[in-house]
């Protein structure tokens, strides 16, 4: 009548007692900022996807001179940062998350957080750059390629 | 009956069962043993076959196999009606009331497996350590809070005021709903779904003062934030509570509050 098979011990959990409260605004204020920037990247990433692919000439016309060529408009340097900051804001703190709540370990927890926070520092910084120190007219570019205002 | 309409008519030797009559099967439970006097750090499975009868819960025959078949197998039971509140474990992997529950619902076909509710630590059998969450109870004090001096008469309120917060004055704190919860899992930190429901009852009633001081306490990282909206909760309480809407109602006083 008797099965043994291999299922891990009874478990602990951490002991509550000597919990300290972690009270605050902040998860809050994460719950709503989570919410807001959702509806706002639906706008900003579905007017993005609209502009690159279906406006005008469609998907044909991307290329560097069209990028490049949004990128010399202040209107679009702002979309795009926004579209950045507030993608990238929103997707690590869901990673966030899940990091809260599947790793068991504090270590895990720590190491997971660090790689999190490296990798949205890069991708912001350096997204962020290019943003706004891109040159539109690299000197020597071929013509055929670089948007129409560069033949000054 | 005709021999013709049915081909698995009774043999003679089962006589047709009397009008009435309850009728009877057999059931293997599969229960998740935990002894710790046996020196094992290991829990197991162990099989038992009982016979039981259509109007028979989980509880009976959980009965049948300590009165009849191992003495050592340990449960809590105290009401055994659905109101105390301290039989509820996990039955083929829904935290349910063994009280409650009713073999026939089961599927007695296939083993039914009984371990004890996730997330507590397990003492024996299917016997938990309740107090991490009694801890979280009382951490957000249930109980009225009121300022100024005690009034000479009741402290009346009207029947709508009333009906604002009936749904979680249901709450028999078994530990269904926190024990079922994917956040309360990972390492006991949360607060959990039972002592939000307690908060949301006194948060919500127009005699109680301290709500602010509750919100406070659940404004925690490890409070009503960590709910994801799973819904297990709402499916696993056996008084119906709507477990998941409180949470959510307890966050919309949070941010009235803060903004």
């Amino acid at each position: 009548m008797t099965s043994i098979t291999s299922i891990p011990a009874p478990r602990s959990p951490r002991v509550r007692t000597s919990r300290r409260t972690t009270r605050g605004n902040f998860e809050l204020y994460g719950w709503i900022f989570m919410r807001v920037s959702g509806v706002v990247l639906v706008v900003l990433i579905f007017g993005h996807l609209f502009t690159n692919l279906i406006a005008g000439q469609g998907i044909k016309a991307i290329d560097f001179g069209f990028v490049a060529g949004k990128w010399a408009s202040p209107l679009w340097q702002v979309w795009d940062l926004f579209m950045l900051w507030l993608a990238m804001i929103h997707g690590s703190n869901g990673v966030r998350t899940i990091i809260n709540d599947y790793a068991e370990r504090d270590h895990t927890r720590l190491v997971l957080k660090i790689v999190l926070v490296a990798a949205f520092l890069i991708t912001v910084v350096l997204g962020t750059l290019v943003i706004f120190t891109f040159d539109p007219c690299p000197a020597g570019g071929p013509i055929n390629l670089l948007p129409s205002f560069c033949s000054a | 009956m005709t021999a013709t309409r049915d081909s698995a008519a009774p043999t003679p030797s089962s006589p047709e069962p009397k009008l009435g009559a309850v009728p009877s099967f057999d059931v293997t439970l599969r229960i998740r043993r935990f002894l710790p006097e046996s020196g094992k750090d290991e829990a197991y499975w162990e099989e038992f076959t009982v016979t039981a009868y259509g109007t028979d819960r989980l509880l009976d025959a959980l009965h049948q196999v300590k009165w009849e078949h191992d003495g050592s197998l340990s449960f809590r039971r105290s009401c055994a009606h659905g109101v105390c509140g301290s039989d509820a474990m996990r039955i083929n992997g829904r935290n349910r009331l063994a009280c409650k529950v009713l073999l026939k619902d089961l599927n007695p076909d296939k083993p039914i497996t009984v371990e004890p509710i996730k997330g507590l630590p397990v003492i024996k059998d299917l016997i938990v350590d309740m107090e991490p969450f009694f801890a979280s109870y009382r951490e957000i004090m249930p109980f009225l809070v009121t300022n100024g001096h005690e009034p000479t008469r009741e402290r009346l309120q009207s029947v709508a005021e009333r009906e604002r917060f009936d749904d979680t004055t249901k709450c028999i704190l078994c530990a269904a709903c926190t024990s079922s919860c994917p956040v309360f899992w990972t390492d006991g930190q949360y607060f959990g779904p039972a002592a939000i429901v307690n908060a949301h009852r006194f948060i919500f009633d127009s005699r109680d003062e301290g709500g602010s001081q509750r919100l406070e306490i659940l404004n925690d990282k490890e409070g009503v934030w960590r709910c994801r909206t799973t819904f297990n909760c709402t499916e696993a309480c056996p008084r119906g509570i709507e477990v998941t809407k409180a949470i959510q109602e307890v966050k919309r006083a949070m941010i009235t509050r803060a903004i």
